[in-house]
């Protein structure tokens, strides 16, 4: 198991997640949100290649209401 | 006679863009955003609540294929968050066209230009086409074009405070010397302060509040519709001039 701390909350998750796999277990739907890993964006098309460590940072965000 | 607002290369028919905060729910922010005709609708970057999955999105309400989203920076307060945000809104929605808006402080929520010019240039340089908030000084806005904003955004009235254009000298001269769209943004209250912004020859106005805070948001979403078109008409049609007296309007001749 690794710590990974996502949107500023500490997870314990398995250790062998890539970001799509991570969505999936969120239940987050890849073609509405976007993803920083460690401060650096990651494009869509390679969520699959992106491996989730221990002591990562990750952002994940979308599109809500406002001015 | 087409009269299309153009931004960015791509036309739109409405004048009006609206923001997509504050609303009861989405149903309500849906028909609002129907009943004010607009074509763009601003929206802002949060974090994914990962502990409720499943909720309802913004997106399954508006359809991003139907409108286009304009991602805002809103709550930024350095030109690194400002663009660490845009970087994101791009990659969630795949789109360049984004607002950028740096803020000074909470009290005014008026732009911090130095930080706004420098994150405005960091993102053009990445291919953004950006439209930015600004205060209503003709320099600043010259500026900002200058360094190949799409659209210049001074506000009208500090952000969420209904106040109406407090300066249209200023947003007057901006227009004149503009050579991109401008666009009133933030400010604006009720119908008729809409239409002001039109009749000083801005190209749009944005709002969220005047429409979201209203008692009823769908019946003013529709009034402000009418008076960005009532504005435009007004400016394209050049009025009369005013005069000091009195200037009758059935003809003197043949009185009994």
């Amino acid at each position: 198991m690794i710590n990974v701390t996502i949107n500023g909350d500490t997870h314990r998750l398995d250790s062998d997640l890539n970001l799509n796999d991570l969505l999936r277990k969120l239940d987050i739907e890849e073609d509405k949100v976007a993803i920083e890993h460690n401060r650096e964006i990651v494009p869509k098309s390679t969520f699959d290649n992106v491996m989730v460590g221990d002591g990562d940072n990750l952002e994940i965000v979308h599109f809500i209401g406002g001015g | 006679m087409t009269d299309n607002l153009i931004i960015a290369g791509k036309e739109y028919n409405s004048r009006l863009i609206v923001g997509t905060g504050k609303y009861k729910d989405f149903e309500e922010t849906k028909l609002a955003v129907e009943a004010s005709g607009a074509e763009i609708v601003t929206v802002a970057v949060r974090r994914v609540n990962i502990s409720k999955p499943g909720e309802p999105m913004l997106v399954d309400y508006l359809d991003p294929k139907k409108y286009t989203f304009l991602p805002n920076t809103a709550g930024c307060f350095t030109g690194d968050d400002a663009v660490r945000t845009l970087r994101l809104a791009r990659e969630a929605g795949g789109w360049d066209l984004v607002k950028l808006e740096v803020l000074g402080d909470q009290k005014t929520l008026y732009p911090n230009m130095p930080e706004t010019v420098e994150a405005a240039k960091t993102l053009i340089a990445e291919g953004f086409q950006v439209m930015v908030y600004c205060n209503d000084d003709p320099i600043q806005a010259k500026i900002l074009e200058d360094i190949g904003c799409c659209a210049i955004m001074p506000l009208g009235a500090p952000i969420g405070s209904g106040l109406g254009i407090q300066n249209p000298v200023g947003i007057r001269i901006i227009v004149e010397n503009a050579n991109v769209p401008v666009i009133v943004d933030a400010g604006v209250g009720t119908a008729s302060e809409a239409a002001v912004a039109m009749e000083l020859g801005c190209d749009a106005v944005l709002m969220n509040t005047a429409i979201a805070e209203a008692k009823d948001p769908i019946r003013m979403a529709r009034a402000m519709n009418h008076a960005v078109q009532a504005g435009r008409d007004a400016y394209l049609s050049g009025r009369m001039p005013k005069k000091l007296y009195a200037d009758p309007s059935s003809p003197l001749a043949g009185l009994i």
